[in-house]
C-alpha cells in the first residue's frame, strides 16, 4: 500500500457534520519526591538557620551557591562547605513584565537579579524588592530578606526577597570577578 | 592519536514546511512534508536513504516522550539505524553535524536529518520555568534568563538602546522574502519595534521569537553522492560542536569560551583567516534582538564592543551590507525550536547552491551556519561552500 493515498474514513451518520476536533487541552501534574543529597541537604538545612552554605572547589578554591556537590568547571567533589554572607550584589537582572506561571503573587513589574553574595563565586537568583524596577542598577549591594522566624523551613524560600542596602556600588569591574 | 582523514560531505537536498502554527498538521505529517521536500530536492526516495538522524527540542515542550520512536513510520525510518539528537536549542544544528560524520566517517553513503517542534501544542515558557527544591521561582522562561546577559552587553559595549530594534526590524523586512518564514508584517514599522511593550527588559515583544510549528530536513551524501546529483550541492568545510557549564565563577556569558572556541575550531578547518571578509551569508541564531552583535562578536565577525557598529552600519542587511546576517528573516521570523539550529545550517547551504530565491546573497560562495542553546552553553557551527573543499 503506497503510504501517500490516505485510507477511506467513513463516519456514523450521528455524528455526521460535527466539528472535527483538532485539539484537546489536557493539563498534567506532576509531584515528585525530591531527595537532594548531601551538600544540598546541607543547605537547606542551614537556610533553616538562616545561613547560606556554598561547596567549596579542591581544585579552584571557587564557592558555588547553592553546592550541587561538585563543582562546575573542574567537576571534582566538593566535601568543604563554607558559609557565605547574606548580602551581596547584582551582577545583572531582568524586569519582568509578564506574569510568571505558578507564581501569581508577583505583579508585574518585578525584578529577577543573579545577587553574588559575598563570599560566593557564583550567583544566583532571586527577587529584588524595596526598589523601583527602574532604579535597579548591576552592581548594587543587596541583602537577604529572610522570611519571619516562625515561618523559615528547610526551603530556599526562606529568601523570597533582596533589597538594597544603600551602601555604594560595587565597582564595575568587581561586579564580575 | 592517529591520523583522521574526514571524507567529503554534500548537502544535495533541502527541504522545509512553511513554518506557522498550525492544527491542521500532526508532528508526524510536519516531519513527513520537510522530509519529502528534501527527498524531491535530492532527487531521491525513501528507499536511497541508509540512516536517519533527527533532532528537536525537550519532549517536555509537547509532553510527548521519545518522538523518535512513532516518527520512524512517517520517515521512512523502519528497519534502518535511527538517532535522536539532544542538545537543547543548539539540536537542530548538532544534528546535522552528527549527520554529517555519519558521511564524514564512511559509515553512510546517503543520510536524512531533520528538525522539528510543534510549538501550538506545547508552553515553552512553562516547559523552562520549572520550580528548581534549591532556588526561588522568579525567572520566567528564556527571556528571563537571556535578559540579563543582554543587558551585560549593553553596559559593556555602550552600545545604543535601540540597537536591538535595528536587529528585529531588519530581520522581519528579510523574512518578507522567505515563503517560508512564520512572520510576515508587511506594513511593520521601526517605530512600532519600538513602540512594542517591554516584555523582559530590555527585550521588548517585537524583539522576540515567535512561536511556531515546522520542520526542516536535508539529505547529506558522500562525494560520489555529491557529484552525481543533478542540482548545485553544498559542501561541507568545516564543522564543530562545543558545551560548557551554565554558571561558574568567572565566566562570560555575553561570550562563552565555548562559542569562541567552536568558531576558532569551525573557521580554521575551513582554512578561513579574515572571517568577515571571507564569508558571503551568514544564519546565526539569534532568538532575541541583541544576540545579533553579540555573536558578531564572539564568532570574530567584529572586535569586541563592535558588533553593533555592524548593525548599525546595516552590514548586516541583505542587499546592502557585507556581511548578511539571517535573510531567511532568521529565528526572529521562524522558530519551531527543535528545527531552528537547522534552518540556520540549511539555509546556509542553500545560499551556497544560489538556491535561497528572492533572499538569495548574489554569488554566495561560503555560508556559516550557527546554532546555540541551554544558557548559552551548547555551540554548533558548520561552514558550507560551492566548491570542494581544497
Amino acid at each position: 500500500m503506497s503510504a501517500d493515498v490516505a485510507p477511506e474514513v467513513s463516519v456514523p451518520d450521528v455524528i455526521a457534520g460535527v466539528e472535527p476536533v483538532q485539539s484537546v487541552r489536557t493539563p498534567i501534574r506532576l509531584d515528585y519526591t525530591y531527595v537532594p543529597g548531601r551538600s544540598l541537604t546541607a543547605y537547606l538545612k542551614a537556610m533553616k538557620d538562616k545561613r547560606i552554605l556554598g561547596g567549596v572547589c579542591p581544585e579552584t578554591g571557587q564557592v558555588a551557591v547553592p553546592p550541587r556537590g561538585v563543582s562546575p568547571l573542574a567537576g571534582k567533589v566538593t566535601e568543604e562547605l563554607v558559609e557565605v554572607a547574606d548580602h551581596g550584589h547584582i551582577m545583572s537582572f531582568c524586569v519582568t513584565h509578564i506574569p510568571l506561571p505558578g507564581r501569581e503573587d508577583l505583579k508585574p513589574p518585578f525584578v529577577a537579579a543573579w545577587v553574588r553574595p559575598e563570599g560566593a563565586s557564583i550567583g544566583f537568583i532571586g527577587l529584588i524588592t524595596g526598589i523601583e524596577p527602574d532604579e535597579c542598577r548591576i552592581g548594587m549591594r543587596v541583602r537577604a530578606v529572610w522570611k519571619p522566624d516562625e515561618e523559615l523551613e528547610e526551603s530556599a524560600e526562606n529568601i523570597p526577597s533582596w533589597e538594597p542596602t544603600g551602601e555604594p556600588d560595587v565597582p564595575e569591574n568587581e561586579v564580575r570577578v | 592519536m592517529g591520523e583522521t582523514t574526514k571524507r567529503n560531505c554534500a548537502v544535495i537536498g533541502v527541504g522545509q514546511t512553511k513554518y506557522q502554527s498550525t492544527r491542521e498538521t500532526s508532528i508526524a505529517g510536519l516531519v513527513r512534508e520537510a522530509a519529502l521536500a528534501a527527498l524531491a530536492d535530492a532527487d531521491m526516495t525513501f528507499a536511497d536513504i541508509d540512516a536517519v538522524v533527527i533532532g528537536k527540542a525537550p519532549d517536555f515542550f509537547e509532553g510527548v516522550m521519545m518522538p523518535e520512536l512513532y516518527l520512524a513510520e512517517a520517515l521512512g525510518a523502519v528497519g534502518k539505524p535511527m538517532l535522536r539528537v539532544h542538545t537543547a536549542g543548539s539540536v537542530g544544528g548538532s544534528t546535522a553535524l552528527v549527520a554529517t560524520s555519519l558521511i564524514q566517517s564512511g559509515v553512510h553513503e546517503r543520510v536524512l536529518t531533520l528538525g522539528f517542534e510543534k510549538q501550538s501544542e506545547s508552553n515553552a515558557t512553562w516547559a523552562l520555568s520549572l520550580p528548581q527544591p534549591f532556588s526561588v521561582s522568579v525567572n520566567a522562561g528564556a527571556g528571563g534568563y537571556f535578559s540579563p546577559i543582554i543587558r551585560q552587553y549593553m553596559e559593556s559595549s555602550g552600545a545604543p538602546d535601540l540597537i536591538g530594534c535595528m536587529v528585529a526590524f531588519k530581520d522581519r523586512q528579510h523574512a518578507l522574502k522567505n515563503p517560508h518564514a512564520h512572520v510576515h508584517q508587511h506594513d511593520l514599522t521601526f517605530e512600532a519595534v519600538v513602540d512594542a511593550p517591554m516584555l523582559w527588559d530590555p527585550i521588548r515583544y517585537s524583539e522576540t521569537c515567535p512561536s511556531s510549528d515546522g520542520a526542516c530536513a536535508m539529505v547529506l551524501g558522500s562525494e560520489a553522492v555529491g557529484d552525481a546529483a543533478s542540482k548545485p550541492v553544498a559542501w561541507v568545510h568545516g564543522t564543530s560542536m562545543r558545551s560548557e557549564a551554565n554558571n561558574f565563577g568567572g565566566r562570560d556569558e555575553v561570550s562563552p569560551q565555548a562559542s569562541r572556541d567552536c568558531a576558532d575550531d569551525v573557521f580554521a578547518q575551513a582554512g578561513i583567516t579574515d572571517r568577515r571578509a571571507e564569508i558571503d551569508a551568514v544564519e546565526m541564531y539569534v532568538p532575541f534582538s541583541w544576540y545579533e552583535p553579540m555573536w558578531l562578536e564572539s564568532l570574530g565577525f567584529a572586535p569586541k564592543g563592535e558588533g553593533w557598529k555592524m548593525v548599525e552600519e546595516g552590514a548586516t542587511t541583505h542587499g546592502q551590507g557585507d556581511l548578511p546576517v539571517n535573510c531567511s528573516g532568521g529565528v526572529l521570523s521562524s522558530n519551531p525550536i527543535g528545527a531552528s539550529g537547522m534552518i540556520r545550517f540549511a539555509e546556509a547551504a542553500l545560499q551556497v547552491r544560489g538556491m535561497a530565491g528572492e533572499h538569495q546573497v548574489e554569488g554566495a560562495r561560503k555560508a556559516f551556519g550557527h546554532a546555540y542553546g541551554g544558557g548559552a552553553q551548547f555551540f554548533a557551527m558548520w561552514i558550507v561552500g560551492a566548491d570542494k573543499p581544497s
